[in-house]
Formats: structure tokens, C-alpha cells, sequence
């Protein structure tokens, strides 16, 4: 393999999407602090740039808000399992982050008062449930989009130093405290030594584990997995939502803000059946209400083929909105629909699917993105975690839609803000005797036959995942699930590389990519088994019920070897009693 | 259906020169051509090399020249580029970038220019309290050029920069576009020394061919000349 190097930082934060992208402008703003980002991607490719409809935040511009309804509605659609006062602090920084987004070039759509327009958006409500409220504030259908430019142009304006096309493969400790990670540079094969006060991990989501999913091919988890793997525990990871509406077969996410612009969903009859499941909410009803609407409506044979013995669908119309709307509020809708579907929206409704979207679980933290140790609260020093790949946990059980770019910009923010302070003055660790362990599996994997393999067992993987830890779970496929990819991770380990390449070996990256996914799917497969209850996106036919005396608490796993282990870290409910979930 | 995806071969660690390989595969014409480099570098060799994530074209990661016309590979269907069976498809790398392996080519000098513009705001106003007000048809005035993924087709296809000529590149003018016509920002002044150099905004020739490939649609070439126009314009003001 390729030569080792060493870098010294203060800051290094892995991941260059919305949330790493916001931690390194606030640890760069301190002057002296020496900040580095690496991303496995080039810049603004991250998945960040793919979100679609909005970032909620209480402004209040067209009709009456408040950051509290916010924070009740964050709570109520995570099915209670959210910590009450993130949920708050989430509420309550929103708006000032849009201000800050808005301040720094961010093109927002505007209303004729040249304010910040919204819209409405899935379980966002007037009033602690009422009706649904605009406060999804957004840029055409590209939020996402801008929000990542915006701040990767402020990154450059500040002068934060990228290592672009780096790929994360350890992170270093001594004791409980980091000490800096170790990645592979992508161009030359090298291996780089980053030594730092501090580091932040902001590698984003996990959803290629799943066969359907509207997620980047990057989005395979890796810092959750190297951490994992280095004795931190992962929480809730068996909530994952399904997006109502990919587009049929292909999985592309069709914005919920075409149903917050008036889109209705209809089965094979046309009728609008979410009146049945949300009566109030409707279509605007929080993702995992009406996924589960959806997979009733076919499995009745109500889907567009009536057959619920195929791969069925439903229709999402947006006809009615009219092709001025639709051109102007969800322009890449429009031509999504033209790209991929041969299909003018204005004139046909648009066949969708559920897609595997985003994990509410990850890394557990704490309101500053501190990463935290053990069920009791306990922390790591030096080692933080924002976005996705973190758990605050402000999306409990089931996470609204835009509250993904909250969470990235609140929490980016909160934990970069907290990093700069940290490291000014701490000191660095030691570098730790086996800081090059993961060379030798490089090394390894690069002298195998290659033979297909690690595709069938990618196929497997997320074949198992999509139909035994999909929308609707039993503990039966649970358990079958768990042995079958604990069988997987062993396969995986025998599997060569036929690319003997240094320079650019993506056949090497994806194998290094397969690792991380299937660790990630055997931890959330083995804590949907242990979850014998349904909350948010978990939905057990087992345990149809909530259950709030066995199962009100975070879930904590580690991954001992091949095993799972397990522990509990408790709710925080210092402000709403939780009660049923009606819409 | 069958195809023949053709494609262009380089790794510098065992090739003397650029080769091209056949690859026979089954596809259906809704298939994206990013699933067939996925199905051939997933079952057929683990060597082919070429960028790629979002799969729908959002990032900006796998744009190459398909049948000589620079495209993204997740937006490009089979049945946009091969009309029969056994048509053959022709894969290459952008133009104008040096190719680093196979389809990748070296994004370096691309993201210099880029970041040569000031590409982030320079504000008009301080904005203490709340947000900058911004009328819906002021807002229009620079909604095109923030489409942009900076996927580089455009300056694969520059007939100008093809040419070797010193050009800052349609991309980078772009993005400076994007904050010229922005109410918010103080526009041409700060990045006059770029835009108004030789080889900035009146290197461009008007092909139109950046404009023609541009992923994302964006009218390239109109955003180009009307940063000339503000160029001249600021230039006659200040003299």
C-alpha cells in the first residue's frame, strides 16, 4: 500500500455537507484555530445539496408561528421519543439560523413584501395541532442545494482548509479521549495520520442499505460504522423512515412540498385516501403515518396494479396546482418528472413508492454535539458529532420533513461553536500505537481474486433490509434478518478486490463502503428485534401498540465482535406529557 | 435490449495511452446510463473507474461526454442516447481536464477558477435584525445561475478553452453572475479585476456551446454576456 503521512490540526471535521460545512465556518471564525475538513467527495457533491423542500423555522411571515408550536410538533411527530428541550433549543435557533443563512446569501423564494416565503409542510401545525402552518422556509425546490453552496462560499471566504476525496477509515483514541483520525487519499493510496484536538463527524447518512432509497451512493455511513467498530455506542438506530413519495422504482424523492403545495395522494380508485388514516393532516400527515398509508392501501389492492403481490404504487397528483406553480415553487420536480418519467406533472400524476430515506438514530450526543460515552450521560472528550449521522436526539422515533436541514444547521452551528472554544484550551492527545491498524486491511483486500462477490452480497443486504426491516417489521423477519447479515459480515471479510490500483481505487472504496453499511444494517436490525413495541417509523405487526411502560427510553448498542449489545439512556419529557399520536 | 457501452480506458499506472473497451449489456430504455457503468463496474470489472453519488442529477459528480455530448450519467436514459438494439454508446471523460483515470478527470484548476471569483456574498447591507427584504422579481434577476452544480460540462464543451485560449471558464462567470445580480451584494466591484481581465467575461466567444450541454439549463451564455454588459457598464461609471 501507499505511504503514511502526518497533519496537525485543531479541528478536523469529516464530512462536508450542511452540518460539517456549518461546524467548520464557526471553528475557522476563531482566529489561530487551524480547521481542516475531509470529505471523500469533491466539493458541494455532498447529499446535503439534494434536499428539496424546505428548512421549518417559526418566522412567522405569512401567518401567525411560534418556536414553541415548532418544538411540539418535533416532539409529537417523533412519537415522544424526542428530548423535549433539544427539540426546543432546535425551535428556537431555527430561526435565527435562517436569518444567519439568509444574512449570509442565501436565495431564499420570496413573498410580494420581499420577505422569506413558506410553505407547508408534513406534521408542521398551528396552535399544537390544529392545522397545518407555513413554516418551511425554502428555495425553489433546491433548499438543500443553496444551503450547501451558501456555506461551502462562506468556507472559502474564511479559508478553511479542505482535503478533498479523503475517505475516513479510523478515528483515533486515548482512553476517552480523541486523538484525530486516519483516511485514505483516494488519488495516490496514501495513508494520512491527522492529528487534532478535536474532531467532529459529520459523514451524513446510511440509506444505501437499503434496496429502494432516494440516498447518494456516498451515503453509506462511515463515520457512524468506524466509531462503532472503535467501542462508541450508536443510538435508536432501528427508526428509519421511509419517505411516501420516491419515485416508483428508482427511489428519487419527490419533495413532500408537492403536498405541502396542495398534491394529494390517490390509490387506483382516485380517491384520496389519507381522509381515512389523518383525517385533520391529510397528506400533511408526519412520513411514517403515511408511508404505513400506503403500504395498506396496496397490500388492500388498492395500488395502481391492484395486485399486492407486486412491486405496486400510488399516485401523487399535483395536476391540479397547475404548471405556473409548478414551474415556479418545484421547478426540479417538473423536470424530475420529464428526466425520468417521460411525464409532464401538470398533465399526470406522478407514480410514487415509499423510499428508504434517513435515520433518525446515530451517533448519541449531547446539545453541544458532544459525543456521549454511556446510558448514564457520560462523554468523550474531544469528539463530536452533527447531522445525520448524529442522534441529539431532536427526531426521536419519526423525524418531520425540513427538520433534517434544521438539525444540520442548529447543531452544526451549536457544536462548531463549541469546538472552537475546546480546542483553544485543550491540549493534543497521544497518537496511539495503532494508529495504522486499518492499513494492513487495505493491504489485504488488495491482494484477494476479485469475483463479484461483494455484489451478491450487496444484493443481499439490502434485500434483507427492504423486506425484513422495511416499513412494516415482525420479530420473526427480525431475527432472520439479524442472522442473515451477522452471515453476510463474515462473507464480506473474505472478499477481494480485483483492483490493484493505488491511485483511485473506487473497487477498494466501495468494499470499504459494504463493511460500513452492513455493520450499520446488523445494528439496526438487531435493535428493531429488541424493540417489542411500534413508535414513529418502528411499526411492528407484532406489537402494534406504543408502549410507553417498557419502551420509553433511547436505545444504546455496541457492537462487541460479531455481537450486539445493549443498554438504555432515558427521554427527556421535562415539557410535554406524551399522549396518543392522532393527526 | 442489448448495448455497447464503448468506453474510454486510462490508468496511468499501466497504460501507455487512452484505450478504448466494449462492454455488452442488457438494459432496459428507462435505465439510467449511470446503472449500466454501475452494473459493468459491479459484475463485469471493478477497475472501471468514474465518479458518482446523488444519482439524479443534483451533485454534479458524473458528468462525461456520451456520444460526444457532454451529459450526467444519472440523467441520461438509454433510450436518450442508443435507439436499437445493439446500438453502441460512445463513454469519454470531459474535455478540456486532464483525465486522472478512465471517465475521472482532475477537478484542480476548475475549482482555482471558481474560487478566484469571490464566489460568496459581499454585503450591501448589515443587516442587524431579521432578514434582507428582496422583492419575488428582484429575487428572479439571479435565479438561473444559482442552478449551477459546477458538474464542468460547460467548460468541457467551451470551444474556447477546447482551444487552448486563456478563459477563466463559463462555470466560474456563472457563479459570479450569481452574485453580480444579487440586490444583497455589491455586485461587479469587489471582483472587477477578475471579470474585467482578458480572460475574464470578454474571453468568451459566444458558441453557445456551454449552453447546449448545461445539465441544469441554465442560460450560460446569457449570463455571460450580461456580466460583459456590467463590466462595460461599471468600467464607463467609474471613468
Amino acid at each position: 500500500m501507499g505511504r503514511s503521512h502526518r497533519h496537525e490540526f485543531d479541528a478536523v471535521i469529516v464530512g462536508s455537507g450542511g452540518a460539517g460545512l456549518y461546524a467548520a465556518l464557526e471553528a475557522s471564525r476563531v482566529r489561530g484555530n487551524r480547521t481542516a475538513v475531509i470529505s471523500k467527495l469533491l466539493p458541494i457533491r455532498s447529499h446535503t445539496g439534494a434536499a428539496q423542500g424546505g428548512i421549518g423555522a417559526a418566522l412567522g411571515n405569512l401567518e401567525e408561528d411560534q418556536p414553541q408550536w415548532h418544538a411540539f410538533d418535533t416532539v409529537k411527530g417523533g412519537d415522544y421519543l424526542v428530548d423535549q428541550q433539544a427539540a426546543s433549543i432546535l425551535a428556537d435557533d431555527a430561526v435565527q439560523a435562517v436569518y444567519d443563512l439568509e444574512r449570509r446569501g442565501l436565495p431564499f423564494s420570496r413573498i410580494e413584501d420581499g420577505k422569506i416565503d413558506q410553505r407547508r409542510f408534513g406534521g408542521h401545525t398551528r396552535n399544537f395541532g390544529e392545522a397545518a402552518v407555513r413554516r418551511s422556509c425554502y428555495a425553489a425546490d433546491r433548499t438543500g442545494h443553496m444551503i450547501l453552496q451558501t456555506l461551502y462560499q462562506q468556507c472559502i471566504k474564511n479559508e478553511v482548509a479542505f482535503f478533498d476525496e479523503f475517505h475516513l477509515i479510523d478515528i483515533l483514541f486515548e482512553g476517552r479521549k480523541c486523538t484525530g483520525v486516519v483516511a485514505l487519499e483516494l488519488a495516490t493510496g496514501d495513508i494520512h495520520v491527522i492529528h487534532a484536538k478535536a474532531v467532529l463527524i459529520a459523514t451524513g447518512g446510511f440509506g444505501r442499505m437499503y434496496r429502494t432509497t432516494s440516498n447518494a451512493y456516498a451515503n453509506t455511513g462511515d463515520g457512524l460504522a468506524v466509531l462503532l467498530r472503535r467501542g462508541v455506542p450508536l443510538e435508536d438506530m432501528e427508526f428509519f423512515q421511509f419517505h411516501p413519495t420516491g419515485i416508483r422504482g428508482m427511489g428519487i424523492l419527490i419533495t413532500e412540498g408537492v403536498r405541502g403545495e396542495g398534491g394529494i395522494l390517490r390509490n387506483r380508485a382516485g380517491d384520496r385516501f389519507m381522509e381515512r388514516y389523518a383525517p385533520t393532516l391529510l397528506d400533511l400527515a408526519p412520513r411514517d403515518m403515511v408511508a404505513r398509508a400506503m403500504t395498506m392501501e396496496i397490500q388492500a389492492g388498492r395500488g395502481i396494479l391492484g395486485d399486492p403481490a407486486v412491486d405496486d404504487y400510488l399516485y401523487l397528483d399535483a395536476t391540479h396546482l397547475g404548471r405556473e406553480v409548478l414551474e415556479k415553487k418545484l421547478p426540479d420536480i417538473a423536470d424530475f418528472c420529464r428526466t425520468y418519467l417521460s411525464l409532464d406533472p401538470a398533465e399526470n400524476a406522478i407514480p410514487v413508492q415509499p423510499t428508504a430515506h434517513y435515520g433518525m438514530g446515530g451517533i448519541p450526543t449531547d446539545l453541544d454535539g458532544r459525543v456521549v460515552a454511556t446510558g448514564s450521560g457520560g462523554l468523550y472528550e474531544g469528539l463530536y458529532a452533527a447531522g445525520e449521522c448524529a442522534c441529539v436526539s431532536v427526531h426521536g422515533a419519526n423525524r418531520l420533513g425540513t427538520n433534517s436541514l434544521v438539525d444540520l444547521i442548529v447543531f452544526g452551528r451549536r457544536a462548531g461553536r463549541h469546538m472552537a472554544d475546546f480546542v483553544r484550551q485543550a491540549d493534543f492527545g497521544a497518537i496511539p500505537d495503532d494508529a495504522l491498524a486499518m492499513q494492513d486491511v487495505l493491504a489485504r483486500a488488495n491482494k484477494k481474486p476479485h469475483d463479484a462477490h461483494a455484489e451478491k452480497i450487496r444484493t443481499s443486504m439490502k434485500t434483507i433490509m427492504m423486506d425484513k426491516v422495511g416499513i412494516y417489521r415482525t420479530g420473526k423477519a427480525l431475527d432472520e434478518a439479524v442472522q442473515e447479515l451477522r452471515g453476510l459480515r463474515h462473507e464480506v471479510a473474505e472478499v477481494g478486490v480485483g483492483d490493484t490500483s493505488r491511485s483511485y481505487n473506487n473497487d477498494l472504496l466501495e468494499l470499504l463502503e459494504l463493511q460500513n453499511l452492513l455493520d450499520l444494517s446488523l445494528i439496526t436490525a438487531a435493535s428493531a428485534a429488541q424493540r417489542q413495541e411500534s413508535r414513529g417509523a418502528h411499526a411492528r405487526e407484532d406489537f402494534s401498540e406504543r408502549d410507553d411502560d417498557a419502551y420509553l427510553h433511547h436505545t444504546l448498542t455496541w457492537l462487541d465482535g460479531g455481537s450486539v449489545r445493549f443498554g438504555k439512556k432515558s427521554v427527556d419529557l421535562s415539557i410535554w406529557e406524551p399522549k396518543p399520536r392522532v393527526y | 435490449m442489448n448495448i455497447v457501452l464503448r468506453i474510454k480506458r486510462y490508468n496511468p499506472e499501466t497504460d501507455e495511452a487512452a484505450r478504448f473497451q466494449d462492454f455488452t449489456i442488457a438494459a432496459e430504455p428507462a435505465d439510467r446510463l449511470l446503472d449500466c457503468l454501475m452494473l459493468i463496474k459491479r459484475t463485469m470489472d471493478g477497475t472501471l473507474s468514474f465518479r458518482k453519488s446523488c444519482a439524479h442529477g443534483v451533485c454534479g459528480s458524473d458528468a462525461m461526454t456520451i456520444n460526444g455530448v457532454e451529459r450526467l450519467a444519472c440523467k441520461t436514459l438509454v433510450q436518450d442516447v442508443a435507439e436499437e438494439e445493439g446500438a453502441v454508446v460512445t463513454v469519454e471523460p470531459l474535455r478540456s481536464l486532464p483525465v486522472q483515470r478512465d471517465l475521472m478527470v482532475d477537478y484542480t484548476r476548475f475549482f482555482e477558477a471558481y474560487r478566484v471569483v469571490k464566489p460568496f456574498l459581499f454585503p450591501v447591507a448589515k443587516v442587524e435584525e431579521g432578514e434582507n427584504i428582496q422583492a419575488p422579481e428582484v429575487r428572479k434577476k439571479f435565479d438561473d445561475p444559482t442552478k449551477c452544480i459546477l458538474c464542468a460540462s460547460c467548460q468541457s464543451a467551451c470551444p474556447v478553452i477546447v482551444e487552448g485560449k486563456d478563459f477563466l471558464g463559463p462555470a466560474a462567470i456563472v457563479q459570479a453572475a450569481r452574485f453580480v445580480f444579487d440586490s444583497r451584494d455589491e455586485g461587479i466591484a469587489p471582483r472587477l479585476d477578475v471579470l474585467g481581465a482578458p480572460n475574464g467575461a470578454e474571453a468568451c466567444e459566444g458558441h453557445f456551446e456551454c449552453t447546449r450541454v448545461c445539465p441544469r439549463g441554465i442560460k450560460v451564455t446569457k449570463n455571460i454576456n450580461l456580466t460583459k454588459r456590467a463590466v462595460k457598464q461599471f468600467k464607463e461609471k467609474d471613468d
